[in-house]
């Protein structure tokens, strides 16, 4: 009986240390928590919200829902094989009536355009026209009116414009689109760009992360190695071009690389080509302009990674019978490794986004998504498209980062 | 408690702070007005001819805004509702559509008091006000060029003009140009071009020279381009050529052949904007006959309002688009095939650009 007291007391004594303990826990938590929590805000207010806002313009579009509201509610009972029957005609006199005077056939005709090219103006004279009807059959005299009101395809687009979401833009991005009877097909070949474009993003930023390294390597490798008065300089030489503009390095290659620019002349003076060589808007330049701007971001992960490798493991290498060149590769070369997956992965990702350099310095083949973003966004005014290429090219780079993730591990990336 | 009580009480300065912005950001200074231009050359010329003398006639101050002619911007704003544009010289390729969304004020010509059978493609536009003419031109320089190109078929001629050339990287105008330079006459060239037989042609022909071409994008690079003799002739607006000569000492060509004009400027009014009267006010003092010709002193775009013609300096009438002699062979373009074809013809023309 005592020892059970005494087990008890125990027992409530170690619930008042654990409930104690967990309290304390929590307000350390929440203190911390306070902390962050400007940036918290911050970050949602500013990044997460407006990002998340744009990627759903790419599944999210009411236009002809809220325009053509009683013509897409009576399709929803429509089979799709044959034509619709009187009572659609009939409503869809009424919302073009409607739209006619509420001057919307504009906005409605701009969104079939996207999928018909053409069937905005139609729209916008049927509308015109319509409006004059006073009563039934309507049926024929749509189609009197305007042919586009007997083709299949304009049906089933205005049937899938029923409901406020469209996989349209997402399977354009990829170049699919929809077909006359809402099936999904391929994109015709003379169409098609955007799948070309994704792949053409990834091959450049490869070719940019492997020029870089190829050329930061050694500078890192010189950097760490050298005594720090000629190697402070050198550092110098590689970060002054982090405090220039990036529009600005990129013009530097336009003067360097055009048609009578130095490079060539240069080469011509020295009697090396007689012609002056294609150096601009092509692939080459890209990659050289990219690679210049990227070098400084792929180069001091793997300095700062070499700084703190000891020179003693070499020299202990050395000492017991490795070449210099194995003492390198297997000693030195593994201990930079974290460093050079940091270095190529912040280069890689922040490829994937450029968009100025290719414009600038690139052909019409070197063009990378960020173009096409940036296109549909200022020019062509289709934000729908620009969200679903953004939202794919966000998708894709979390993809590769994740697998880059199960690969090499990103908590063995060191920056310092 | 204390740390909630003073949580509350920051929450409410912040409130008050946040209040007295959207308190203070209308209202305020109601004799004002912004204007955004195109920055550069152009807009230099719309402060001296327009902008300065308007601000001197009515006492409302002018604030300037510049762009770069895409209208994301516009829709953003109007969208967001913060529109802080009163006034802005706009486009042709894209009024319409920004007029079809809503997103500018439709234009009431009496309120304006201007009379809007008087304005070349007046009819066209229901949101806006044209400004003026620019065209696109085929230019090349002199000095190196003695004998130039003389239709738009020598564009396509790479044997008498062997080089590059340049040309602005959009479907429109270079779709209409090759279908010209093949053969097809004028008033049927968008008859041609709205079938998919036409697209084709349009494309073959641009592929004669696909290899020949430098791509531009900003009004300011083919005078650039020229310059650096980085082409041997090129497509151009044709106030920045003339700009080149006069500023730069140059010495470039125009020729008019199938100049397309009717791209041009047109005033508009971005949609729900807290000045709209002064808007109205600004529009109708430019727009008119007196004051719109006087911007060829500066920069030889020639005036929309017909009436204005008689005002346009005498010496810059051989650069405008829309002088008679300029005017025999032009060629007219249409805003509505482009609002209706423009999305599928430019990725067509993406398409065959990366090919």
């Amino acid at each position: 009986m005592a020892t059970a007291i005494a087990k008890s007391a125990g027992f409530g004594k170690d619930m008042l240390l654990r409930g104690e303990l967990q309290r304390s826990e929590r307000r350390r938590k929440l203190c911390a928590f306070a902390l962050v929590l400007p940036l918290l805000l911050f970050l949602v207010i500013t990044f997460v919200f407006p990002i998340g806002r744009m990627m759903f313009n790419a599944i999210h579009d009411e236009t002809l829902l809220a325009l053509m509201p009683r013509t897409t509610a009576a399709l929803a009972a429509w089979d799709g094989n044959d034509l619709p029957d009187e009572q659609v005609y009939a409503a869809l006199a009424k919302d073009l009536t409607d739209s006619w005077e509420r001057r919307t056939m504009g906005a409605i005709g701009a969104r079939m355009n996207l999928e018909l090219p053409g069937a905005g103006s139609q729209l916008t004279s049927s509308a015109r026209k319509a409006s004059t009807l006073s009563a039934g059959p309507y049926k024929a005299a749509l189609i009197q009116i305007d042919p586009l009101w007997e083709r299949k395809e304009v049906w089933s687009l205005l049937k899938r414009g029923g409901s406020p979401y469209t996989a349209y833009y997402l399977l354009r991005s990829v170049d699919y689109q929809y077909g006359p009877d809402g099936q999904i097909v391929a994109t015709p070949p003379d169409n098609a760009i955007f799948r070309a474009a994704f792949l053409r993003t990834l091959g450049i930023s490869v070719a940019v992360t492997v020029v870089t390294l190829l050329l930061g390597f050694p500078v890192a490798y010189l950097l760490a190695t050298l005594p720090p008065k000629s190697s402070n300089l050198l550092m110098i030489m590689v970060v002054l071009p982090f405090w220039t503009s990036m529009l600005v390095r990129t013009v530097a290659w336009v003067v360097l690389l055009q048609h009578n620019g130095i490079v060539n002349q240069t080469l011509m003076g020295l009697h090396i080509i007689s012609q002056p060589a294609d150096l601009i808007f092509n692939r080459f330049a890209t990659i050289v302009a990219m690679a210049q701007i990227q070098l400084p971001f792929t180069l001091l992960p793997i300095y700062s990674v070499m700084r703190t490798i000891p020179p003693s493991h070499i020299r202990a290498a050395r000492s017991l019978g490795a070449g210099s060149f194995y003492a390198f590769w297997r000693v030195y070369f593994p201990q930079t490794l974290p460093g050079i997956s940091a270095g190529c992965l912040l280069t890689f990702i922040s490829c994937l986004g450029y968009y100025l350099t290719p414009a600038l310095v690139g052909g019409p083949s070197d063009q990378m998504v960020g173009y096409f973003i940036a296109n549909y966004t200022n020019k062509q005014l289709n934000w729908g498209l620009a969200s679903a290429l953004g939202a794919i090219l966000l998708v894709a780079t979390l993809l590769l980062y994740y697998v880059f993730d199960k690969l090499v591990g990103v908590d063995r990336i060191k920056i310092r | 408690m204390r740390s909630a009580v003073l949580g509350i009480k920051a929450l409410a300065v912040i409130g008050l702070v946040a209040g007295s912005f959207v308190l203070t950001k209308p209202g305020a200074a109601a004799d004002q007005i912004t204007i955004t231009s195109w920055g550069g050359a152009l807009q230099l010329a719309e402060r001296q001819a327009w902008f300065e003398p308007f601000s001197k006639e009515t006492g409302i101050a002018v604030t300037e805004d510049e762009y770069s002619g895409d209208a994301a911007k516009i829709r953003a704003m109007v969208e967001s509702k913060s529109v802080t544009w009163d006034v802005v010289d706009g486009w042709t390729l894209w009024a319409n559509q920004l007029c079809d969304a809503g997103l500018l004020e439709r234009i009431d010509w009496t309120k304006l008091g201007l009379d809007r059978s008087r304005f070349i493609d007046g009819d066209k536009y229901d949101c806006g006000v044209p400004s003026f003419i620019s065209s696109d031109v085929i230019a090349y320089d002199k000095d190196k060029l003695a004998d130039g190109p003389k239709t738009i078929a020598d564009l396509f001629d790479t044997k008498k003009f062997p080089g590059k050339r340049g040309l602005r990287k959009s479907a429109e105008v270079n779709l209409e140009w090759a279908l010209i330079a093949d053969g097809v006459p004028k008033q049927d060239v968008y008859k041609v071009l709205n079938t998919p037989e036409g697209v084709d042609r349009a494309f073959k022909k641009l592929d004669t020279i696909k290899k020949d071409i430098v791509w531009w994008e900003a009004g300011a690079q083919p005078p650039q381009l020229l310059a650096d003799g980085q082409v041997v002739m090129t497509s151009a607006y044709n106030g920045r050529i003339y700009d080149a000569n006069k500023n730069s000492g140059k010495h470039f060509e125009i020729m008019w052949d199938a100049q397309m004009s009717g791209m041009g400027n047109v005033w508009v009014i971005p949609a729900g904007g807290p000045r709209v009267d002064e808007a109205y006010k600004f529009i109708a003092y430019a727009a008119s006959a007196q004051v719109q010709g006087t911007l060829t002193k500066y920069i030889p775009y020639g005036p929309a309002n017909k009436d204005a013609m008689e005002f346009v300096s005498a010496e810059s009438l051989p650069w405008l688009g829309n002088a008679p002699d300029n005017l025999v062979n032009a060629f007219q373009s249409d805003p509505a095939f482009w609002k209706d074809k423009g999305d599928d013809l430019n990725q067509r023309f993406t398409a065959w650009l990366a090919q």
